[in-house]
């Protein structure tokens, strides 16, 4: 049994790396995970990922924001200590929107990329996973994983057929923790 | 983006050579000099703080000087930022990918200037809270949310969060490069500021559908800062204060005062950095489109303002106008004319738009001028208003002033620290552009081919005003 954990399949072009993704397809290996020091646009299609729902989620965090400010300026302003000045309605509608239009805004942002971060596990002192560490500079990186997914070298070969500029059989997961 | 034999790892090596290693002579200046800039700040902080208010040289007549202009104009600087990176965002400008890091640091940088303004002119800063809808024992009485004042510290705050968040997750991948070239000490540091960045699939595409959102908040956060900041003047009684159209004045007025600063900024990171092939001429010759734009909405506003105070027929409205442009601050008006008005009428000659030194020196100006408007604003609405006998004229002390040049001191050094520890321009965002809107990627289009000799011409001849660009490449092509 061989040791190899991970099998990476390292590009130096995106393009290369589409077509890497193409040649696994096409031999149904199913691919772990693609790390690119860069978004690649058109992807998604390819690997079949549905829509990210953050755009929900930025909704609902907006329509808190907005309940929230609304109704505490209603309590203090109009329910808990009405002022009166100059005969004026305490519940002064046009007042409350620059403060409303702000907290959705507010609730919208934050609600949204805590839930990014809190989705994709990222948070200060997470140890990176890294499998390549030239990953973020300026290679494109398919990994595979090894278990169960023989013969290596047939992957190999469908790597180097599309451009792989190396391929490495890692005995580690991750190089960037011990 | 410009330069031949781009790479993706060259572009990482570019944009990290001032971070990865020591920095050069041209740095220290600037950082020795803005350092003492930020000490003379803290001293005449500490000593309004200590002395009180009466440090500053405000009068019973003219209540808010120095300090409220100070704000408004940092404020204004720092929504070119934001706008850079929202608004060109949804347009799908891609040329904002090399601009937008140091525009939005900018932004950050700017606000915290502002914010310190407004913490200084409370004079017992200690009871800042007191601006926060808290339950306390007066029974609660609550904030007035009728103020607009109220609604500035909303809006600035949302702003000042919502710019550092945007800023920060963009910050993330581009952390992750340094973090993965990095050893030791630097290395855990930058790991922990990362937060385990790796670039997987579905990080990035949630990354992408979280920064386009935020750009979609931000658009309207941006315009809506400046509107509430002219709500500060425009809902009181005061003559020149009171019209409907400071809102889009002012944004206008920020957005011109905010890429003037960006471009006194770049074009020396650019040249100190060596960045001249990420930020080209076509970044520095839009942004002086938009200033010469912006400039131009800033005079319609001015006329429309003078125009308006006589059509109303109000005579003190009409008085505060005459009182502007002939009264004792008359300088301050025509210095505030002649820097916002007619000197960006210059950009009109594609000559002196492409011209780097002229660029940088107008951009000056127009800081210089935009610092003059809101002091007109201010100072000479105030300093006549209904009764005569309270008229007073405003004399700023030594503290006005090295507050004003220290948090000037204070955004340098805020601003050199950063070109140090963290990357000037978005690493990924430009690695987007490398094989599509790359001067190697066109070049190699041309010499395939596959473009129309009339549009190759109309290339060639619009890359002759880049400095980055040897035209001798082209020749032959």
């Amino acid at each position: 049994m061989s040791k190899t954990k991970m099998i990476l399949g390292l590009f130096d072009d995106p393009d290369d790396m589409m077509q890497g993704i193409d040649n696994l397809q096409k031999n149904s290996i199913p691919i772990y995970d693609i790390y690119t020091p860069m978004p690649i646009h058109g992807i998604e299609d390819k690997m079949g990922i549905k829509d990210s729902r953050l755009g929900y989620v930025a909704f609902c965090f907006g329509c808190l924001g907005a309940t929230v400010i609304f109704s505490m300026i209603y309590y203090m302003l109009v329910q808990d200590w009405p002022m009166n000045i100059g005969g004026k309605p305490s519940f002064a509608i046009p007042n409350f929107v620059p403060f409303t239009f702000e907290w959705t805004i507010l609730f919208t942002a934050f609600g949204m990329t805590f839930t990014f971060f809190a989705a994709t596990n990222l948070f200060p002192g997470r140890a990176p996973r890294v499998m390549d560490l030239r990953a973020t500079d300026d290679r494109f990186i398919i990994a595979i994983d090894a278990k169960g997914n023989v013969p290596h070298e047939d992957i190999t070969n469908l790597l180097k057929q599309a451009g792989a500029v190396e391929v490495k059989h890692n005995e580690r997961k991750y190089v960037s923790y011990e | 983006m410009t330069g031949k034999d781009m790479t993706f790892a060259k572009i990482t090596n570019d944009i990290l050579l001032p971070v990865e290693n020591k920095p050069n002579k041209a740095w220290w200046i600037g950082f020795t000099v803005s350092s003492l800039g930020s000490l003379l700040w803290v001293v005449s902080i500490s000593y309004t703080f200590w002395f009180g208010l009466g440090a500053w040289g405000l009068n019973k007549t003219v209540g808010w000087a120095w300090d409220i202009t100070g704000f408004v104009w940092w404020v204004g600087i720092g929504h070119a930022g934001t706008l850079i990176s929202a608004v060109l965002l949804i347009f799908r400008q891609n040329w904002r990918n090399s601009i937008n890091r140091s525009a939005e640091a900018m932004t950050i940088f700017a606000v915290i200037c502002a914010a310190t303004y407004i913490v200084a002119h409370m004079g017992r800063p200690w009871l800042a809270y007191y601006t926060l809808p808290l339950p306390n024992q007066y029974g609660s009485l609550w904030v007035n949310w009728n103020s607009a004042l109220m609604m500035d510290v909303f809006a600035i705050s949302t702003y000042f969060s919502v710019s550092l968040l945007f800023w920060y997750t963009g910050l993330l991948p581009d952390i992750a490069s340094i973090r993965d070239r990095a050893t030791g000490l630097r290395k855990r540091i930058y790991s922990i500021l990362s937060f385990g960045w790796t670039g997987s699939l579905k990080t990035w595409q949630r990354f992408e559908t979280v920064s386009l959102i935020l750009a979609g908040i931000s658009t309207p956060l941006v315009l809506s800062v400046h509107t509430i900041v002219s709500f500060d003047f425009a809902t009181s009684l005061e003559p020149g204060w009171h019209t409907t159209i400071f809102p889009p004045y002012f944004v206008a007025g920020a957005i011109f005062s905010g890429f003037a600063m960006v471009q006194t900024l770049l074009l020396v990171t650019r040249k100190v950095l060596g960045l001249e092939n990420y930020i080209t001429m076509f970044h520095i010759e839009s942004m002086n489109k938009i200033i010469l734009l912006t400039g131009s909405i800033v005079g319609v506003a001015y006329i429309t303002e003078f125009f308006i105070a006589w059509y109303s027929g109000v005579e003190y409205e009409q008085y505060a106008f005459i009182n502007r442009a002939t009264g004792p601050y008359w300088w301050a008006y025509w210095s505030m004319m002649s820097c916002n008005v007619i000197s960006p009428q210059l950009f009109w000659s594609k000559y002196l738009r492409t011209n780097i030194k002229f660029s940088w020196f107008l951009s000056i100006i127009v800081n210089i001028g935009m610092w003059f408007e809101r002091f007109v604003i201010i100072v000479t609405s105030l300093h006549r208003d209904y009764i005569p006998s309270s008229w007073a004229m405003f004399y700023p002390t030594w503290v006005d002033v090295s507050v004003f040049i220290g948090s000037i001191g204070l955004f340098f050094t805020m601003f050199l620290l950063f070109v140090r520890v963290l990357p000037s321009v978005a690493i990924a965002e430009v690695k987007l552009l490398l094989k599509t809107s790359s001067e190697q990627a066109k070049k190699k289009l041309i010499e395939e081919g596959h473009l129309e000799p009339a549009e190759v011409q109309y290339y060639k001849e619009s890359l002759t005003k880049f400095d980055s660009v040897d035209s001798a490449d082209y020749e032959k092509v």
